[in-house]
């Protein structure tokens, strides 16, 4: 058997890859990205959550809110760890994002500007995340599969919050339900952007899906969000901000409009409503703190000195 | 070391009255809450990943310990005033923190200078309070101990890295010092002598001078503060405020 | 949800590439955690940290937020040495060591599309 025939052996036998195995370079380059930008996702992911936490209307949601930023903190840590498995180091995959050579998840291009915004959050981009990260605990390379197991155990309780912050909204005062049906107008179409584009459109989803680094297609994955969440809002008496939203009784699923993929592709290339504030924010914390990073190198290094 | 100079509460300014014992929930509620509120500003804006995680770790330690002994307060006043009584519906004069816990992050050397004063203090205020006839708040005593040595292996250690790393985190971590020093007697005047000299042995390690400065701000616990905590508050409570009396 | 955030159109597919200045960063270390009495410690994941007492304070915010964790050991990546029986030599890149360590790995010149 040849290398790449044991590679593929490996995977079609659902198997996994580790570190140390034979793997195409092609494989390892995709899941370099891959990951790193899932990870860069955590990371920037805190933002738009993080803006919040001072402003939070109850000690409870504050609570909950630091402890889901920090959980995302740690996955974005976790996976990064897997991303070094294959071969770079975690400041150079920081660099690739400063440098806006690396992306990371669109959906977090947008403003969160009311305290519901927290409740579509939770709920609409950490439903999205179930739709995936199942998918991708039968990923093909193994630390990045583990990572997931880990970071799948700790979702549970980011995707229930989310969702009862909307059920009192929801419940509420009429200020609170406006506010909760606002979050939803701005969260909804966004929300469908960040399973990328149709298949047909995505270059690399082929390959991926042979590599068992991609399981199902972003299509699928699309219409399995929708047809969970459709009811999620009729339960909170919202109304999606989509006219064409219509079910499918032959299809058994729900039909829904179309995209705007000039406005999808406008926030990938960088030119989103907050792409500049996250990017600088994210900037400035680690430029910021470059003089902390080299003290305690220091410290160690003269540490080590006096212990030898 | 000269005498200190202690500018306290202006003459002519009310103590409010309340029970000793309520005054004592509350003002270990207020310190907690309020740091709490500061680490949270940190968020997203560490030096790295870890230190992120690490600093909303502390925070979410010291919010755990408010909203506990906030409830207590309510038990021990007995109106029937919630956590979310105090926090969000206290006024800037009704607060009881210190002063140092409401002062400014500023860089990462303040805010570690800040915590390390602050945990070599409220170690020693659990170990008091876990001894305490009350039984609930000796048992958040008890527990907040615990968290309180984590909080302190993390501060001095950092105090070490910056007070003997690079010559700009020593700089940084003096400039720290000296700002936040005259606030300091809140801390140390209940534990006369101990608190110091604990600190003295931190700070011989690593080379950082307390200046022979007798000038010393007081009055948090009396509700006096710096102007620093307005602004916290206005952040903090500006939800509830905004929208009176909604569950969220 | 997509990760893998598509090339837009005009756009090219920066995979990896090595960057000139970044520097090398804390040192990783690995985690092992026994979660409760009678059982071994288990490899948990990793960590970048300056030195170890760092590290085991990392350790414990990272990976036992949850409290899992009775033990916690910490030990430099660059420390472990591998060996693994079922491989053969040539499908091992390095044979010594448990990852591709960004130091013992050349990255190749050519930077390209997949």
């Amino acid at each position: 058997m040849s290398p790449e025939e044991r590679f593929q052996a490996i995977i079609d036998e659902e198997s996994k890859i580790e570190p140390t195995d034979w793997m195409p370079e092609g494989y390892r380059k995709t899941l370099i990205r891959q990951i790193a930008q899932h990870a860069h996702s955590e990371i920037i992911g805190m933002q738009p959550e993080g803006n919040w936490i001072t402003r939070a209307p109850s000690l409870y949601r504050k609570a909950i809110l630091m402890a889901k930023v920090q959980d995302e903190a740690g996955h974005g840590l976790y996976l990064y760890s897997a991303a070094e498995t294959l071969g770079v180091t975690r400041d150079h995959l920081q660099e690739l994002l400063h440098q806006g050579k690396h992306k990371y998840s669109s959906i977090f291009n947008y403003p969160t500007l009311t305290w519901a915004d927290m409740g579509a959050i939770g709920w609409l981009v950490d439903g999205a995340a179930i739709t995936n990260q199942v998918m991708l605990t039968r990923c093909s390379y193994g630390p990045y599969a583990r990572a997931m197991v880990r970071i799948c155990k700790e979702e549970s309780f980011h995707q229930r919050q989310g969702y009862e912050l909307l059920i009192r909204l929801c419940n509420g005062a009429p200020e609170q339900k406006q506010m909760a049906q606002d979050a939803l107008d701005r969260w909804w179409w966004p929300s469908l952007m960040m399973f990328g584009p149709s298949d047909a459109d995505s270059v690399h989803s082929e390959q991926s899906m042979k590599w068992k680094i991609k399981r199902v297609s972003n299509d699928d994955l699309r219409q399995q969000f929708v047809d969970m969440t459709v009811p999620q809002a009729d339960y909170l008496g919202l109304t999606i901000p989509d006219p064409d939203l219509e079910w499918n009784a032959e299809r058994g699923h729900y039909d829904f409009g179309d995209i705007d993929w000039e406005e999808f592709w406008r926030v990938v290339k960088g030119n989103g409503p907050m792409s500049r504030d996250r990017i600088e924010h994210k900037n400035r914390a680690w430029e910021d703190g470059a003089w902390v990073r080299a003290a305690a190198t220091a410290y160690a290094a003269k540490q080590a000195g006096r212990a030898a | 070391m000269s005498e200190q100079i202690v500018s306290s509460t202006p003459q002519g300014m009310p103590v409010v009255e309340m029970d000793s014992h309520l005054r004592e929930v509350l003002s270990h509620a207020d310190d907690n809450m309020v740091l709490a509120q500061r680490l949270g500003e940190w968020i997203s804006y560490a030096p790295d990943l870890e230190i992120d995680i690490a600093l909303g770790n502390i925070a979410l330690d010291h919010l755990g310990v408010a909203r506990a002994l906030y409830t207590h307060a309510g038990e021990v006043e007995g109106e029937g005033r919630s956590e979310d009584d105090f926090a969000m519906r206290r006024t800037e004069r009704e607060f009881l923190n210190l002063l140092l816990v409401e002062q400014p992050n500023g860089d990462f050397a303040q805010t570690i200078v800040r915590q390390f004063f602050f945990d070599v203090y409220q170690r020693l205020v659990w170990a008091e309070l876990a001894e305490s006839d009350d039984e609930t708040l000796a048992g958040v005593a008890a527990k907040a101990g615990k968290e309180a040595a984590y909080h302190y292996e993390f501060s001095s250690s950092w105090m070490l890295r910056l007070g003997d790393g690079t010559e700009e985190s020593h700089t940084r971590a003096q400039d720290a010092v000296d700002t936040l020093w005259r606030f300091t007697s809140e801390l140390s005047e209940p534990y006369p002598e101990v608190w110091r000299s604990e600190v003295d042995a931190v700070f011989a390690e690593t080379g950082l001078n307390i200046a022979d400065d007798p000038y010393q701000r007081s009055g948090g616990r009396e509700g006096f503060h710096t102007e620093h905590l307005g602004f916290l508050l206005a952040e903090m409570q500006w939800m509830d405020r905004s929208y009176p009396g909604m569950e969220w | 949800m997509t990760y893998d955030v598509p090339v837009a159109p005009g756009e090219k597919a920066e995979l990896e590439e090595r960057i000139e200045g970044v520097g090398e960063g804390w040192p990783m270390w690995e985690v092992f955690v026994r979660a409760r009495r009678g059982i071994s410690h288990v490899h948990i994941g990793s960590l970048h940290a300056p030195d170890a007492r760092s590290a085991l304070q990392n350790a414990r915010d990272v990976y036992t937020r949850r409290g899992e964790g009775v033990s916690v050991w910490v030990v430099p990546s660059s420390e472990i040495h591998a060996f693994e029986p079922e491989a053969a030599a040539e499908y091992v890149e390095a044979n010594e060591k448990v990852y591709r360590l960004a130091t013992t790995y050349e990255i190749p010149d050519e930077v390209g599309q997949m």
